[in-house]
């Protein structure tokens, strides 16, 4: 469903590249969560799936993104938004600010691709209920909370139904209710939808317990591609800046200091975390 | 400097009623975190802090002064506030300029100015940044930037709403010891997060806020360990007490040193047992 392919992107008058020779595949249905410390070239991958480089950000550009079988650089963005959806970091900024409502911004999407009315409707209030917003379709956007505006701009993308649905730290203003959610809803398209699904992430509990793959990225390239537990346990992503969950930390200090004898991978969450504590090696119970 | 909430309630113009009957007293030198589910009106009480809300009823002490006799320019000495979005902060040129916004504006003489601004950016890491323009930097830096900004001002209070998002490992471990840093200063530390296991680490006092109202307050360690009052203000207790709880260990560790030191004696204690 996406195929990176030596990526390498700089924005104008920057001397460093913020994505250096990124390649890898993702096929349909997958929930591939992106890591990394800040400033890793997260925001850019969003950026270069979803078309806005290089339709919107220019830059200097090498290598190919197709995604939904489309070339994304030339393929124009109105032809890519049906297909490819990006939810932004900052809802200031993904919400239009030219509907007086809820509902309204939620439908701006559909009105600009032609959707009949009727549809419209059913596909709004079934994109308000997925991010728990159905009782406040008739305010305005601009007097929602944080956590609000940012269920709403996940809607916003979400009624469009795309096939692709990249998120840049979509949960990074809700609390933990609403992160659960989120986390529900988006385990529920790649289940029942099909739809794959980037997400880019700092709640590494949450990557852990969700995700099918994690992508680490730091200094704009890829240091790490593999299941969950394997990247976010890993030393090297920890020195690389993608943090640990504190589970990770207690298992690590707890092998280090000779308190647990537990074989295998260290854990990442809590259900890992339990199964690490819990088992005792075969010399132990000799002892 | 204390902080002293008297029966406060707070209706939004709308009608919503965002505080219902909060009492609060915060001493000198506290660091306390307040948490709770969107709309549960943390942000609502903070902003009775620096005056840019008055309650409906009951009244807003800080220091020996309620606050609907001071004008917000005036509480800006005694309470630097952060706000979430540091975009609804930052106007100036450089960093420098925005840090410096407030020393000048409390009418700092220009060399004490000159050193709080850059004890305030030495202290969230940004002292290479001064001539930078603030929209040249990373969202996570500027927030950084509005940090130094409130930090410059040197009030005796401190509050920081939602310091850690969009902030990564590094970030957050730095926000630590700057919270670590001011504690030890005696400067009042308050907080609102949704960010539980930062709490946990650098807030001796936890505050739990559902629908306008406190369920709970009291020592981190007593707070976060009520399952039955964070469920009810939809947050999960911090992962190390989650862990402590899941494997039956009888403690509430907040931090990881904790749990490993909950971990080696309940070790100790079983050996002995099955010996």
């Amino acid at each position: 469903m996406i195929s990176v392919r030596h990526l390498t992107f700089a924005y104008p008058l920057t001397s460093t590249a913020s994505l250096w020779d990124v390649s890898f595949d993702v096929p349909a249905g997958q929930f591939c969560a992106v890591v990394g410390p800040n400033r890793a070239g997260k925001s850019t991958l969003c950026y270069a799936l979803s078309g806005f480089i290089p339709h919107f950000y220019r830059g200097e550009i090498s290598g190919e993104v197709v995604v939904a079988d489309m070339v994304v650089a030339a393929t124009p963005l109105a032809a890519l938004v049906g297909k490819v959806g990006l939810v932004f970091q900052n809802p200031f900024n993904q919400i239009t600010g030219a509907r007086m409502t809820v509902r309204g911004e939620v439908a701006f999407g559909m009105e600009n691709l032609g959707v009949p009315r009727e549809d419209m409707l059913i596909r709004v209030n079934e994109a308000l209920e997925m991010v728990g917003l159905s009782g406040l379709a008739d305010r305005s956007p601009a007097q929602l909370s944080g956590g609000q505006q940012q269920r709403l701009a996940l809607a916003s993308v979400l009624v469009l139904r795309p096939q692709v649905l990249i998120l840049d730290e979509p949960t990074s203003q809700l609390d933990p209710l609403g992160t659960r959610e989120v986390f529900t809803v988006l385990a529920r398209l790649v289940e029942a939808g099909g739809t794959t699904v980037i997400l880019v992430e700092h709640k590494l509990e949450w990557v852990g317990a969700f995700a099918d793959r994690v992508i680490a990225l730091a200094g704009g390239q890829i240091i790490a591609d593999a299941p969950p537990r394997d990247v976010l346990n890993s030393p090297e992503a920890a020195a690389a800046g993608v943090g640990q969950t504190r589970y990770t930390q207690a298992a690590r200090r707890a092998r280090e200091s000779a308190l647990s004898t537990a074989a295998g991978a260290l854990p990442v969450t809590l259900e890992q975390a339990v199964r690490f504590f819990s088992s005792r090696s075969v010399d132990e119970h000799i002892a | 400097m204390n902080i002293s909430l008297e029966h406060v309630s707070f209706n939004y113009p709308a009608g919503v009623q965002a505080l219902s009957d909060v009492s609060l007293d915060i001493v000198a030198g506290e660091s306390v975190a307040i948490i709770g589910e969107n709309g549960a009106g943390k942000t609502t009480l903070a902003r009775h802090l620096n005056g840019l809300l008055r309650p409906s009823s009951g009244r807003v002490l800080i220091g020996e002064t309620d606050t609907r006799t001071l004008t917000v320019a005036r509480l800006a000495s005694r309470v630097g506030y952060v706000f979430q979005n540091p975009d609804d902060q930052l106007f100036e040129r450089t960093v420098a300029a925005e840090v410096g916004f407030g020393p000048r504006n409390l009418g700092l003489p220009a060399s004490d100015a000159k050193f709080a601004i850059q004890n305030a950016l030495e202290r969230v890491g940004l002292a290479d940044e001064a001539n930078s323009h603030p929209y040249d930097l990373h969202v996570s830096q500027r927030k950084l930037v509005a940090l130094a900004a409130a930090l410059a001002m040197t009030t005796p209070i401190v509050v920081l709403d939602e310091p850690t998002t969009g902030q990564d490992a590094e970030g957050v471990e730095r926000l630590g010891q700057i919270v670590d840093s001011l504690k030890a200063d005696h400067r009042t530390m308050i907080t609102i997060t949704h960010d539980i296991d930062f709490c946990a680490e650098h807030f001796e006092r936890v505050v739990v806020m559902a629908a306008g109202r406190i369920l709970v307050d009291g020592p981190a360690a007593h707070t976060l360990a009520q399952a039955a009052a964070l469920a009810q203000a939809e947050v999960e207790p911090p992962q190390m007490i989650r862990l402590a709880r899941a494997l039956k260990l009888d403690a509430s560790p907040l931090t990881v040193n904790e749990f490993i030191e909950v971990w080696r004696s309940n070790r100790t204690s079983t050996r002995s047992a099955d010996s």
